[in-house]
């Protein structure tokens, strides 16, 4: 039903036809017809549609600072929406996504803080550690052929106890110590999760490093000979493999891409709040599969692309915060959300049917 | 030949990169901060009571990972330690498993069982199945208006109401005018009380905030929207300890000149109290409430005591922190024992 990006033949298209009649099949539709088809127009069109909304509901969103706010809680969730999209386009799921974060981001502040450390050792061993949880997911995949639904939700509830008592273990509390004074924490405080000033508007660097890799995952997607092989396994792993695509290294790789964004944010909210609580991050991972999702990417796999997301994530952080900028009463605030979300993805699902009917 | 040497040369390497990791981890040391700087005075060793060993369960409705529940348990922890007692800890959120853990304290015929009262009604028909088993219950922390009626034998705890008053009471003294209740996970009855007490105590008005507890960013965020959406906001109430250093983040990125005061208390939070950037803190002793509840049975075990008397609950909160006397509750505090 949705046009999405499908994998494109490994072969190389044919000469262009000259020109001649064509008998009406093939007619070409109009630009913006084809346009609306794709899945991240219609999303970036429900996106627009709630932001007017707001704009218009909530008066102090029209403010600069209030977009740089509902921009940091979108790229948040965007970050991680991203690697999670590819994984998704690539067949798989992560429920571990959301734990794997608070995992990241223990690890980093346990082993600077223990050892006493410069940090930068902690975010380095805090990296491994995250590809490595995104490598066994990826392994434990392919090794066993289970679904990732249950490879992962295992993984998820391993990364859920594991967090509490090893917190437990090594710090005697569960959340970890303030390494806010320790060497190096400015430096990476600037990395992760600082802001700069844009015309009186403070923007934190976490939505610029959203929007760099978002263009490095559309481009990686749509122009590398890696993309390709990402919608091949998620169509049809076989015919993939017969094609010749390393279906083990692609999975496997896609799994530490969730790894490295779970890494990228574990380190954001480390160095912006200087301790972690072990038992955070439970229910995340619904969030990033629901902005992947309501971004156009398909749960089937095989179909998406990465800047769909992007417009996900960022419906999501509006509808979050507009609420609030609303005023509106927060006992119903849960309900509206899903309400919101529901009549956006409709709006979505709306849109791609008129743009793709005959 | 050679595959020793390809032996001996991957265990030059070996050692060569164990080597580099050593010294990059020694060049890398932190020169502030750190465990380093904490380390010394170790905890007072008590003495140890020469009555029988007894058994005790102690179920509670902590979710997985919350500071304060760590307290109360190390609390327990410590006065199991000292009355000889075996202390049996399990925990659930969900009130149905935490009738089903009683339930398994019970089969374990343990000498008493201490219970948090979070949803009474769930934990009423098992707490009778202990009663006719003869197994003393105490309940602790929350539960304060049912604990008679569902036949527990003492009740040590702070009523969540009380609190909210003395908070709304003292943010009246302070001079606030417009203050914003967060309440971070929604639902919850002893949260909605605290809101609900300062409501009735507080004489400017009062909001409630909903925000997402298991996700800090997202915590932030709201935090900061909510000022931004009301500029005449001047104290952010948090209920968790966690939370007061996020709102007081978010106040920074608001731009607004709102104060941060909380419920409950833990070792960033007396260091933030010590710096200004929060106002004040509620306790309600966490530690207090695991002690006396182990304590409590044990007394009553060893020599038929009842705290409280049997009619009334022993109350261990509200005390304030602020900065006149934070200075006596930090070092318990880094701890983690206040």
């Amino acid at each position: 039903m949705s046009m999405a990006q499908q994998a494109e033949p490994a072969v190389s298209p044919p000469p262009a036809p000259g020109p001649k009649q064509s008998d009406g099949r093939t007619v070409r539709r109009p630009l913006a017809l084809r346009l609306l088809a794709r899945p991240e127009v219609g999303v970036f069109l429900g996106a627009v549609a709630v932001m007017v909304f707001f704009l218009f509901a909530a008066p102090p969103v029209r403010d600069g600072g209030s977009m740089a706010n509902i921009l940091y809680q979108s790229s948040v969730i965007g970050i991680m929406a991203l690697p999670v999209a590819l994984l998704m386009i690539g067949g798989e799921f992560d429920l571990s996504a959301g734990v794997a974060v608070v995992t990241s981001a223990l690890t980093a502040s346990m082993l600077s803080y223990q050892l006493t450390l410069n940090v930068w050792m902690g975010v380095v061993v805090a990296l491994v550690v995250s590809l490595g949880i995104g490598a066994f997911n990826g392994w434990m995949l392919v090794k066993t052929g289970l679904p990732s639904f249950l490879v992962t939700l295992g993984t998820f509830l391993i990364l859920q106890g594991v967090n509490l008592a090893v917190t437990k273990l090594v710090t005697g509390n569960v959340a970890t110590d303030n390494i806010s004074d320790m060497d190096g924490f400015d430096q990476a405080k600037a990395l992760f999760a600082s802001s700069f000033d844009v015309a009186g508007v403070q923007v934190k660097i976490t939505v610029v490093w959203w929007l760099v890799f978002a263009a490095l995952a559309t481009w990686v997607l749509l122009r590398t000979k890696y993309g390709n092989w990402v919608f091949a396994v998620g169509g049809n792993k076989e015919s993939a493999r017969a094609v010749g695509v390393p279906v083990t290294f692609t999975k496997i790789s896609l799994f530490m891409l969730v790894g490295f964004g779970a890494w990228f944010v574990g380190m954001h909210n480390l160095f912006s709040f200087n301790t972690v609580q072990s038992g955070e991050g439970v229910g995340q991972e619904l969030i990033y599969i629901a902005a992947a999702v309501i971004g156009g990417c398909l749960l089937t796999g095989g179909a998406g692309s990465a800047i769909g997301p992007v417009f996900g994530a960022f419906m999501f952080g509006m509808v979050q915060q507009g609420i609030v900028y609303a005023g509106w009463n927060p006992d119903w605030f849960k309900a509206f959300l899903g309400v919101m979300l529901l009549g956006a993805v409709l709006i979505n699902l709306w849109v791609q049917r008129q743009a793709t009917r005959r | 030949m050679d595959r020793s040497s390809h032996t001996r040369s991957r265990r030059i390497a070996f050692v060569a990169v164990a080597a580099a990791a050593a010294l990059t981890l020694a060049g890398c040391s932190s020169g502030s901060g750190g465990k380093k700087s904490e380390e010394g005075g170790a905890d007072a060793s008590a003495g140890k009571a020469s009555t029988p060993r007894m058994k005790v369960a102690l179920v509670t409705h902590q979710a997985p990972g919350d500071t304060f529940w760590d307290i109360v348990r190390k609390g327990a922890e410590a006065a199991a330690a000292k009355d000889n007692v075996d202390l049996i800890y399990s925990n659930d959120p969900n009130a149905g498993t935490q009738a089903t853990l009683v339930q398994n304290a019970i089969d374990q015929k343990v000498d008493g069982i201490a219970v948090t009262l979070a949803k009474p009604d769930a934990l009423k028909a098992v707490i009778a199945k202990a009663n006719a088993a003869g197994i003393p219950v105490v309940g602790l922390n929350s539960g304060l208006s049912d604990w008679k009626e569902l036949g527990l034998l003492e009740f040590f705890g702070q009523d969540e109401s009380v609190a909210g008053e003395a908070f709304g009471k003292k943010l009246n003294e302070v001079g606030a005018k417009n203050a914003v209740c967060v309440i971070h996970e929604q639902g919850n009855v002893g949260l909605t009380q605290r809101c609900d007490g300062v409501k009735k105590t507080f004489e400017g008005e009062t909001q409630i905030l909903n925000v997402n507890g298991t996700d800090m960013p997202s915590v932030k965020s709201t935090i900061t929207a909510k000022l931004k959406q009301d500029s005449s906001i001047d104290y952010v109430v948090t209920l968790g300890a966690p939370f007061a250093p996020t709102a007081v983040q978010s106040v920074g990125d608001a731009g607004s000149e709102a104060k941060v005061a909380t419920f409950d208390l833990n070792k960033e939070l007396t260091k933030a109290i010590e710096a200004g950037d929060i106002e004040f803190a509620v306790d309600q002793q966490p530690y207090l409430q695991g002690y006396l509840a182990v304590d409590g049975l044990w007394l009553y075990e060893n020599n038929g005591n009842y705290s409280g008397g049997g009619e009334q609950p022993v109350l261990t909160g509200p005390a304030f922190v602020d900065k006149s006397n934070v200075d006596a509750v930090s070092e318990y505090a880094a701890k983690g024992t206040r």
